[in-house]
């Protein structure tokens, strides 16, 4: 619980403490901004925190479809909440 | 921790390691059983007992070492995506797939918070009550806003107290409860100290948080964000808070999919569909136990008492030596007294319908309207129809409310449980393995 670790959202460098799970990331990244796009094409932030809604997807290190709260922030974590 | 092999084989296998699937590992290991528990997850804990920034509560770091000195093993991050012959399980995480071949199976699959479509309620800003505060512990930024606590039951109180100690400005919590059915609640309270002392200590964390009884949420409205709420309180009244985000939940419902698709029956209990269960925590399904909120929603005491008895039977059953819990029952009684009360104190609201729009999505998932839905004769013809309940959360929010509102009958489980990449479908072996780890 000491150094903050670095992290990228969207390509843009972020230091959040360790712990931070990765769909707070996105939101100290870009507040009020949201994680996922819907079919409709609105912007959606995560609603459960439990990993049941999948509100909070994002790609992680490449990985699609990767559920925010349920992914702990780690050093050099490359987030995209563009797809 | 890892096996060279992928497969991982247990005696005694416990998917979910919230209160019910901690105390079953540690009452089978105890017993002398090879336990693996596993949650999807990254840390142990489950909702009740959830990590605030990475560091575990005091009860699960305890109940871990507890479970480590016993020999048993926890892998955390695996999401159980299917049921597989053999008894046989397909789980998923971040590494991929893995098959788990288990001998007795306890599902300690915990509750989901009920949470309800209303008008406005996709705009960023709005939360489940348990879900804020699930997000708030992992570092999600609440300092400052203004939050409005709505809905229903306990847990609203709790997730008030939390945001509140994180910082928020609480502006109110609406209890869609009224003061009788809430004064009668105060008095079975008074029979039960611990939980009387619980809500005292809410009463004081939420001191100066204006408390509203009988009001419920009938719109959230707001240009691109939350803005506002409008409440509609007794006798078509209503009132129109500010806010920054809304927490609304309506209680809990228990995690049954991975029992359903295992085979095993459902109950109503405390209010909810349930997986069935004999006074020794068995399910209808030879072999599978259950324990916690996935066999009624009665909160953590009684999900540890239900784990203890659980393990314990498990562990009897597997080397033919009856296990005594007789006392562990006799205690659990007393908190299914006081489930009963909250069930009944803090129901699903009656008529949902009248809160709905024909605009309001109904599946959020895959943007589905109520006028779309509303004229479908059954579940299967609206899924089929409108793609509702085909997304990520393959139902689990929707076909909840559709059930409930529609008076439609569930849909059988199918597998797989939860989306899962192709190649971790790979795993799924022709002829079920034999091999031993």
């Amino acid at each position: 619980m000491t150094e903050a670790i670095t992290i990228t959202v969207d390509g843009r460098a972020l230091q959040v403490r360790p712990g931070t799970m990765v769909t707070a990331a996105v939101e100290l990244a870009a507040p009020g901004r949201g994680a996922r796009v819907s079919p409709g094409g609105s912007r959606r932030q995560p609603l459960c925190g439990m990993g049941v809604c999948g509100e909070c997807r994002v790609t992680v290190d490449g990985r699609a479809h990767r559920l925010g709260c349920q992914t702990v922030c780690a050093a050099d974590m490359e987030i995209r909440t563009d797809g | 921790m890892a096996e060279p092999d992928s497969d991982l084989h247990a005696q005694v296998l416990v998917v979910g390691a919230g209160p019910a699937g901690l105390a079953a590992a540690h009452a089978a290991a105890a017993a002398g059983c090879n336990v693996l528990l596993l949650d999807a997850a990254p840390q142990a804990g489950g909702q009740i007992w959830r990590p605030r920034q990475g560091a575990s509560a005091p009860p699960v770091v305890d109940a871990l070492a507890r479970l480590a000195s016993a020999g048993a093993r926890v892998l955390a991050g695996l999401r159980v995506t299917m049921v597989l012959p053999a008894r046989t399980l397909l789980v998923d995480g971040p590494q991929g797939a893995r098959r788990v071949r288990w001998e007795r199976l306890i599902l300690a699959t915990g509750a989901r918070e009920r949470l309800l479509p209303l008008p406005g309620w996709t705009l960023p800003g709005v939360f489940g009550a348990g879900g804020l505060q699930a997000l708030v512990k992992g570092g999600w930024p609440i300092a400052g806003r203004r939050v409005l606590v709505a809905g229903t039951g306990p847990l609203l109180l709790a997730a008030a107290a939390t945001l509140r100690s994180e910082g928020a400005q609480v502006v109110g919590v609406a209890e869609e409860a009224g003061t009788p059915a809430l004064a009668r609640f105060a008095g079975v309270l008074a029979r039960h100290p611990r939980k009387a002392w619980q809500a005292l200590r809410l009463g004081v964390a939420l001191r100066g948080v204006p408390s509203m009884r009988s009001w419920r949420i009938s719109a959230i409205e707001g240009d691109g964000r939350v803005q506002r709420v409008v409440l509609e309180g007794e006798g078509g009244r209503t009132r129109t808070v500010a806010c920054d985000a809304v927490a609304a939940g309506w209680g809990l419902i228990p995690q049954t999919e991975l029992a359903q698709s295992l085979g095993c029956a459902l109950a109503q209990r405390f209010g909810a569909a349930a997986v069935a269960v004999d006074d020794k925590q068995r399910s209808s399904v030879a072999g599978v136990y259950a324990a916690g909120e996935c066999t009624g929603v009665a909160g953590a005491q009684a999900a540890r008492l239900q784990g203890e008895i659980a393990g314990a039977m498990a562990a009897a059953d597997l080397c033919g030596q009856p296990a005594d819990t007789h006392l562990l029952a006799m205690r659990l009684a007393r908190e299914h007294e006081f489930a009963a009360a909250v069930a009944a104190t803090f129901p699903m609201p009656a008529n949902w319908a009248a809160r709905l729009r024909d605009d309001t999505l109904v599946c959020r998932c895959e943007d589905v309207a109520w006028s779309a839905l509303r004229g479908q004769p059954d579940l299967r013809a609206a899924k089929l129809a409108t793609r509702c309940g085909m997304g990520h959360c393959q139902g689990r929010l929707c076909h909840d409310t559709l059930a409930a509102v529609m008076h439609w009958p569930r849909l059988p489980q199918r597998a797989p449980l939860w989306p899962a990449p192709l190649a971790s479908l790979f795993a799924i072996p022709d002829t079920p393995s034999h091999k031993e780890p």
